[in-house]
């Protein structure tokens, strides 16, 4: 995940103030160096750490914060505000207009993703925002960029105005605006080709765009691993077009995601999505704050909350919580559990979300998604009897389940344990229930992970 | 002679080759060498505010903060060691520095070698959005021309429209083509062609993948397949697998490079988009890290604006100006 190694240098250098009874001089030097170095590595733009180590001195040399017990926390905090200055302390949303189509222009260089954001922005508003949605295939100049959007709106099932290449974008533009306006679609999507800002006379034709639809958004698509040019890039586009806001893509991969924490900063153009991933549905709305908990390795548990709300059934979920509080948790409510776990997304993805989980390698969560995988697989091969009660697998059902299975007894045998830990654990939770306490970091349905092996 | 002034002489006389490489590199040399004049202009002699700039200018070329404090380190040390204080020696020697760290590390050369009898396969691999199938449709231009039967394999079967994308392509160059139907396995399309290639004696096969970041350990997985199926089918093969880094890329193409070289055997660095205005001087810090050379790079949207990474003119380009 985009920040990863940002985090984990940045926890590191906090780590080594902890034994400092207090902020001086001497040790803010070193620290500073440090970050700046992180931050660099980070991609972040050159001018944009200069200023942030400034702040963060600045702020952390004041009489009050010397005074402060904890220097490493009140570092961390320090860090954190201006990590979310940074980003914009707000969030920035897209607007949509109530009485008339919203227009959406996608802008960028070449192979940022404006294509395929358009398509996942068109999921997005078609399914989570019960929106109608036009896309216009303004890039005529890639080959083959129009057979792209064509697939992707065919297979998000939204419509298009394909004029083919020979047709100016600037035309084809005004056409889906007129068809937008007369058939009564609440957005219309214009993707545009790729080009360089420096490129004068395709600059110039998004300018014609812009003037003969006046789009309510134009959104710039930023490569989340773009270097210390991003800025640039930025700026030149906004200079011309008056950008209302960035898209940063790719965030799914190992970037250290420098671009993002530069450009609101030097263009004051705010980020207002991030794309995630390859499939359709990898478009999340950015939140500053957020990001900047997740940088400094905090967890980010309003998302992992939000996505929970989204994937998890209540009614199953309550179902599963009260059954298993009651001591009735059979590997019925296990099964079910994984089930709603897994509908959360990637294993890894989860539990980035989660403070304080940060120290978990690639191979230890692929290990854990197999597990889980092993789990379902050894259950589903059981009767509804043995599933409901596991007490009667002896011997020779075992044999039988893991022959079904394709998997050895021992790994039956583990997944049994499992079932024990975590029947164990919510009995635990139940005590903690009567006492009226919570358990510490009370996550609900999501205890038993616990027992997962993880 | 200072190697700057070496460089000068050497293109005194610029060769149309050397006219489009700067060109293209314009924005990148304007913003260098702009900067390193302004700097050499404003100090008479060399301080430690002077490193401080330079290893700025350095940086924001995307050079890396590692790399760009070494080099520093090493012209601070020669400056100290000769007695140099003139700015404009201080950036000869950084130049010198530049050229030596980079020639240092390995073989340069960037022109593909071809087999008789057996057609040399060339996998192309990189991150989405980098400019693969542009280059390949470049690569088989610039080698058609010199008369090789070439064969683009379309195995990117995943990206919508990417099958399509190479088709035109093959048609607008006159070379023939491997596809299969979309979302097919890109290992047996890959296979195809290659047998494709071995039975009716083509020099040049190149294999297009689709784009993936290299934290897919899955999709990793599926390029490390189709690098062992196309050994199937000839020996060797692909004698040749390049990455394509897209020049605004950051730090991180030291990480897909590391990535990419785990799961197939690079033989180099092609760098598209050249013609903007970055500095790409993610060149210097692959080449640092992983030895491997860059052959190519891109330096425009036609056919043509491909061209054969020479150390010496990108340094040229880069630190001199005019």
């Amino acid at each position: 995940m985009a920040f990863e190694s940002l985090t984990d240098k940045l926890s590191g250098i906090f780590k080594k103030l902890r034994g400092q009874s207090r902020l001086t001089e001497s040790n803010m030097e070193d620290m500073l160096k440090e970050i700046r170095i992180a931050l660099l590595e980070a991609d972040v733009n050159y001018k944009v750490v200069k200023e942030f180590t400034n702040n963060v001195k600045e702020k952390a040399l004041g009489q009050e914060v010397l005074r402060k017990v904890n220097p490493s926390q009140m570092l961390v905090k320090i860090v954190h505000d201006e990590l979310v200055e940074l980003l914009g302390s707000e969030d920035s949303e897209i607007h949509y207009q109530n009485t008339r189509p919203t227009i959406i222009m996608m802008v960028g260089l070449q192979g940022t993703g404006k294509t395929t954001t358009a398509g996942k922005l068109a999921y997005l508003l078609k399914n989570k925002m019960n929106k109608t949605v036009l896309l216009a295939a303004g890039d005529v100049y890639r080959p083959a960029a129009i057979d792209q959007l064509d697939q992707l709106a065919k297979t998000v099932g939204v419509d298009i105005v394909n004029m083919g290449t020979k047709v100016s974008p600037v035309e084809i533009s005004i056409k889906a605006k007129e068809k937008a306006f007369n058939e009564h679609y609440d957005v219309l999507i214009i993707d545009t080709a790729g080009r360089l800002q420096i490129d004068e006379q395709l600059m110039q034709e998004l300018n014609d765009i812009r003037d003969a639809v006046s789009p309510d958004e134009i959104l710039l698509l930023v490569d989340a691993m773009s270097g210390q040019d991003a800025v640039n890039v930025a700026n030149a586009f906004n200079a011309q077009l008056a950008l209302t806001g960035a898209v940063m893509s790719k965030l799914d991969g190992d970037s250290r995601g420098g671009a993002a924490l530069s450009i609101r900063h030097m263009t004051g153009v705010p980020i207002k999505l991030t794309g995630v991933g390859e499939k359709l549905t990898d478009l999340d709305v950015f939140h500053p704050d957020r990001m900047a908990d997740r940088i400094l390795g905090m967890g980010d548990v309003v998302t992992l909350v939000e996505k929970a709300q989204e994937a998890i059934d209540e009614k199953e979920a309550k179902k599963s919580v009260n059954k298993m509080m009651s001591g009735k948790f059979d590997l019925t409510d296990m099964l079910a559990q994984l089930k709603q776990v897994k509908k959360l997304g990637s294993l890894g993805g989860l539990l980035k979300l989660i403070p304080g989980m940060p120290k978990i390698t690639p191979e230890q969560t692929e290990a854990a998604e197999r597990e889980m995988k092993n789990v379902e697989v050894i259950i589903n091969s059981m009767t509804e009897e043995e599933r409901h009660n596991p007490d009667i697998l002896k011997y020779s059902r075992k044999i039988r389940i893991a022959n079904g299975s394709g998997k050895s007894v021992a790994e039956l045998n583990r997944v049994l344990k499992k079932y024990e830990q975590m029947k164990a654990t919510m009995k635990q939770l139940e005590t903690y229930r009567k006492s009226g306490r919570m358990p510490p970091g009370g996550l609900g349905g999501l205890g038993g992970m616990g027992g997962l092996g993880m | 002679m200072g190697l700057i002034s070496f460089l000068k002489s050497k293109f005194h006389k610029k060769d149309n080759q050397t006219e489009k490489y700067n060109q293209g590199l314009e924005k990148s040399r304007k913003n260098f060498s702009n900067k390193l004049q302004n700097l050499t202009m404003k100090y008479k002699s060399v301080n430690q505010e002077y490193f401080e700039e330079l290893e700025e200018i350095l940086i924001e070329s995307d050079v890396g903060v590692n790399l760009a404090l070494q080099i520093i380190e090493d012209v601070l040390e020669e400056s100290k060691k000769e007695k140099i204080s003139d700015p404009q020696r201080i950036n000869e020697i950084l130049v010198d520095k530049m050229f030596v760290g980079y020639a240092s590390k390995g073989d340069i050369q960037n022109e593909l070698t071809f087999l008789e009898g057996t057609p040399t396969v060339l996998l192309v691999v990189g991150v989405n959005g980098v400019g693969k199938t542009t280059t390949i449709a470049k690569l088989a231009s610039r080698y058609k021309k010199q008369g090789k039967k070439t064969l683009l394999v379309a195995a990117d079967t995943f990206r919508a429209g990417a099958t399509e994308q190479l088709t035109v392509w093959a048609e607008r160059l006159g070379v023939d083509i491997i596809t299969g139907p979309s979302e097919a396995d890109p290992a047996s399309v890959a296979y195809d062609g290659v047998r494709k290639a071995r039975l009716e004696n083509y020099d040049f096969v190149i294999v297009d993948t689709a784009g993936r970041l290299q934290t897919k350990a899955n999709l990793m997985a599926e390029l490390s397949k189709i690098k062992r199926v196309i050994g199937k089918e000839i020996e060797e093969a692909p004698q040749e697998t390049f990455l394509i880094i897209d020049a605004t890329t950051g730090q991180n193409g030291v990480m897909q490079a590391k990535a990419f070289a785990e799961v197939t055997n690079l033989t180099g660095v092609v760098i598209t988009k050249m013609d903007g205005t970055s500095k790409g001087g993610i060149i210097l810090a692959i080449r640092d890290e992983l030895g491997v050379p860059v052959r190519f790079i891109g330096l425009g949207e036609k056919l043509d604006d491909l061209e054969e990474f020479d150390l010496d003119k990108y340094l040229y380009g880069l630190c001199v100006g005019e």
